[in-house]
């Protein structure tokens, strides 16, 4: 085994910003990564054992001790919840004879949640070794594990039922399906291949690619908005030995499954985008961060670079483009919504653990490995492609005055057609609801609130300041007071998750608490506040949800959110918006609970500490009250 | 080209040198901004945001930040401050701080900025963590009750080769610095004293010479942390 390992990190040249790769390959040789391997890499790469382990523990699909055969991740997001993830997991734990968080006596199967797997229109879902499982019920949950323990393969358990598209391509093979509900201008079938980069970038200067997309006005689709041409220019005008492209595939915000959809259907689109993207700004890396999640898109997507390759679409003298060399890699991450904030994601790339940097200097200034790095959203390098292809002009037919073009919506919950629409921007929300079919509905989760806008003139002008106005923004709860409001980046700006809740839906109980849990389990730890915070609001959401509430906890609440502002990254800043939003928009769920007159309550209740030994004796002690 | 450049804390004047961050124009010029995570000759890593400002309306670690001619901060403000006293309160809370029990009470910056924000019972719950102590080195003990993840140790004690004898563990509320079980049998006792005198708090502690400085004569004992940077007015 040993010796084994020492191949892998051979394959990456005792590279120590390859230790994601390694780790997930002596994952795949093994099952887990056991001190022995620990030991093994430190010697190998010169780093110490705390070292390698602060990679290793920081991702949640690596594990440090033996799993099972098969490795069971359901996923425990709050949609999956409200379509009977309880019942799966009770199924799970009965057929597999083994509780969540451990390994059947046999050694079959390993049981554990996971967050939000880009499965909310057809969860709830589960990761087995790799492989996503949909739609699961008990019934099939429990065909599924007779099945394995029969002997059949994952392969042969998936092949009864194969999705729609390309997730029926041989190297697919997923039972995923992209419910795509409505198409515009990006999502158009009518798209030939690499034509952009073939036939149009030989026509303009990068200058003047970078000029028509900062025309078009195309803010990144991420959610937080940023001008995507200005932030190709920024890139290209810092001097620099080598440039990076990165593609940021780590889609993990609750809800969201946009970019699954498009690796799936429109991959070409999206690598033509980095090329475009690495054409206006001299770069010549390209990497994509995929989330471990989509590992079942890996060898299909590797296929079209290899394709590509062979094309001369990537490479050197790209489309005959003189000293335009350009490659692009694919990075798998491991399990860590953290890394889809762009600089944790770098971090990642580079072998470490996902921490956000400071900033400045901001990735464009020096990110991956010290180079410039332009970090762009899959779906705004697929749009960019169709702006250099119709103009800029075209591209502003869409949409709204501050707001050009259009935004994928990944829509789940309470809704008769949940997934994917293609929507302009300034669609409202009632809009949204009237398209995917909702009715009775109590709220409605809008990821991504108050983007900040930006209006750059001068490029030169820009200082450090004014880019730190650019953050990741997650999550907003909207009553029906807002249901008119607009998807905008001057109203309602968003990432694209839409989650419906009906009237039926406990928002305190199931959803809000769903979602600090999401913030507690996702926070990197660094920070303070992120690191603390959250885990108190949901220690004092409990009380108030117990009953023991009074109305100073609801004050605290809304007092401890403005604290966790000061975290150094989107998720920290925005972690305790679920319970700030819900407070502000559904007040009266949290009052409900509160005790109308009380100013103080210690949460001690003399009879229910008894109860243990009231049921052993077997009486009822007499209690005195004060 | 002019070397030196002026902005403001709180409307007064600082004169800074082009490179430098808040923090250390700030103290150059006779203004303390509360840090804990940052040690000088350390690369700054925002971890405890003790030390932020507003910036232009946004808030800022003034130790990584780096200074720019004309700018605005804002630090020695209500709304800041009571942030400042909540990291405090946060770091108590979520570990098992005892003072009087504690080796580094008095040199403690901890302890020293509870003092000077005037902490008394804070507004989060306690959690009363269940942590553990390593005193598996021969020369050191990582009493993890009183850890409050500042990387110092991390960044600073590591070996000629550079590998750190410290690292994190696992993520979000259930992050751990741990030390190398290898590297920490063998240290030597400089490096053990430094990690000792890095930690911020009494989570390093060095095994041989306990209570070396008496108490009453220990750094914070007599004048506030940060007394020795700022100018009387």
């Amino acid at each position: 085994m040993k010796d084994k390992i020492i191949k892998i990190i051979a394959r990456y040249h005792h590279d120590r910003h390859r230790l994601m790769d390694i780790l997930i390959d002596i994952h795949d040789l093994q099952g887990y990564v056991g001190d022995t391997a620990i030991e093994v890499l430190a010697e190998q790469l010169n780093m110490s054992e705390v070292e390698i382990n602060e990679t290793l523990t920081f991702y949640h699909f690596f594990s440090k001790t033996p799993r099972g055969k098969y490795n069971i991740f359901l996923n425990n997001s709050i949609t999956a919840c409200m379509r009977g993830r309880e019942k799966v997991k009770e199924t799970l734990e009965e057929e597999c004879g083994t509780e969540f968080g451990s390994v059947s006596p046999d050694g079959l199967f390993g049981l554990y949640s996971t967050s939000c797997m880009g499965m909310n229109d057809q969860g709830p879902s589960a990761i087995i070794n790799d492989k996503v499982f949909t739609n699961l019920t008990p019934y099939r949950v429990k065909k599924l594990i007779a099945d394995l323990k029969s002997g059949k393969t994952l392969d042969e358990a998936i092949y009864e039922s194969v999705g729609d598209g390309n997730n029926s391509d041989p190297d697919v093979r997923s039972m995923v399906f992209n419910n795509i509900r409505k198409r515009m201008i990006l999502l158009d079938k009518n798209y030939e291949k690499f034509e952009v980069v073939r036939n149009l970038l030989l026509q303009h200067s990068p200058d003047e690619i970078i000029g028509i997309v900062e025309d078009s006005n195309l803010r990144g689709r991420g959610g937080a908005g940023f001008p995507t041409g200005l932030k190709w220019r920024f890139g290209r005008r810092v001097e620099a030995d080598h440039r990076v492209i990165i593609c940021n595939a780590d889609e993990g915000e609750p809800g969201t499954f946009k970019d699954r959809v498009l690796l799936t259907e429109f991959p070409d689109l999206v690598f033509e985008g980095m090329i475009l993207a690495a054409y206006a700004t001299g770069a010549d890396i390209g990497l994509i961060y995929l989330r471990y999640e989509y590992r079942y898109l890996y060898k299909y997507l590797n296929r079209i670079l290899e394709e590509m390759r062979k094309e001369n679409l990537l490479g050197e003298g790209i489309a005959g483009i003189k000293q335009f060399n350009f490659d692009i890699r694919i990075q798998l991450g491991a399990g860590a919504y953290v890394c889809g904030e762009e600089s944790a994601l770098i971090e990642s790339l580079e072998g470490k653990r996902g921490e956000p940097r400071d900033k400045p200097p901001f990735p464009v200034q020096k990110g991956y490995l010290g180079y410039p790095t332009i970090v762009n959203n899959v779906e705004t390098l697929a749009a960019a492609v169709r702006i250099i292809k119709n103009g800029a002009d075209w591209f502003k037919g869409f949409g709204t005055k501050d707001s050009l073009g259009t935004k994928l919506l990944s829509v789940s919950g309470d809704c008769k057609y949940p997934g994917i629409y293609e929507v302009e921007w300034g669609t409202s929300i009632r809009e949204v609801m009237e398209m995917s079919g909702a009715d009775d509905v109590q709220a409605i989760q809008v990821g991504g609130p108050s983007g900040v806008m930006i209006s750059v003139k001068d490029i030169d002008n820009l200082g450090t300041t004014d880019l730190m106005k650019w953050y990741k923004p997650s999550g907003m709860m909207v009553a029906q007071k807002t249901f008119d409001r607009k998807l905008s980046y001057s109203d309602l700006p968003t990432g694209g998750s839409i989650i419906i809740f009906n009237n039926q839906r406990n928002l305190l109980n199931e959803v809000v608490t769903n979602f600090m849990d999401f913030f507690i389990e996702e926070s990197c730890g660094s920070c303070s506040t992120c690191r603390n915070i959250p885990y108190l609001m949901k220690k004092k959401l409990e009380k108030i949800i117990s009953g023991h509430g009074v109305r100073k906890d609801i004050d605290d609440l809304l007092s401890w959110g403005k604290i966790i502002k000061i975290s150094r990254c989107g998720l920290g800043q925005t972690a305790a918006n679920p319970v700030v939003s819900s407070i502000l928009n559904f007040r009266h769920l949290y009052e409900q609970h509160v005790k109308a007159m009380a100013d103080f309550d210690n949460v001690f209740d003399m009879e229910k500490s008894v109860e243990p030994a009231n049921n052993y004796v077997g009486r009822k002690a007499n209690i005195h009250h004060a | 080209m002019s070397t030196t450049l002026r902005f403001k804390i709180d409307g007064k004047e600082i004169i800074a040198e082009p490179g430098q961050t808040i923090v250390e124009a700030a103290r150059a010029n006779g203004v303390y901004i509360p840090t804990l995570c940052n040690f000088e000759g350390l690369p700054p890593k925002g971890c405890c945001r003790m030390c932020t400002v507003k910036l232009n309306k946004r808030y800022m670690t003034a130790c990584t930040t780096p200074v720019a001619d004309g700018m605005e901060v804002e630090s020695n403000t209500p709304e800041i401050n009571d942030f400042r006293k909540g990291i405090v309160e946060l770091l108590f809370v979520s570990g098992n701080h005892f003072c009087p029990a504690c080796e580094k009470s008095g040199n403690c910056e901890l302890q020293a900025l509870a003092y000077r924000f005037r902490m008394l019972v804070p507004r989060f719950p306690y959690l009363f963590p269940q942590k553990g102590i390593d005193a598996s080195s021969p020369k050191l003990i990582k009493e993890q009750n009183r850890c409050i993840m500042c990387k110092r140790c991390i960044k600073a004690i590591k070996d000629e080769e550079g590998r750190s004898y410290f690292a994190y563990q696992n993520r979000g509320n259930k992050l751990e610095v741990i030390l190398d079980e290898k590297l920490g049998k063998e240290i030597s006792d400089a490096l053990a004293r430094k990690a000792m005198d890095t930690c911020p708090v009494g989570s390093i502690i060095y095994k041989e010479l306990g209570y070396y400085q008496p108490i009453g004569k220990r750094k914070y004992d007599k004048k506030p942390i940060g007394s020795d940077i700022e100018i009387q007015q």
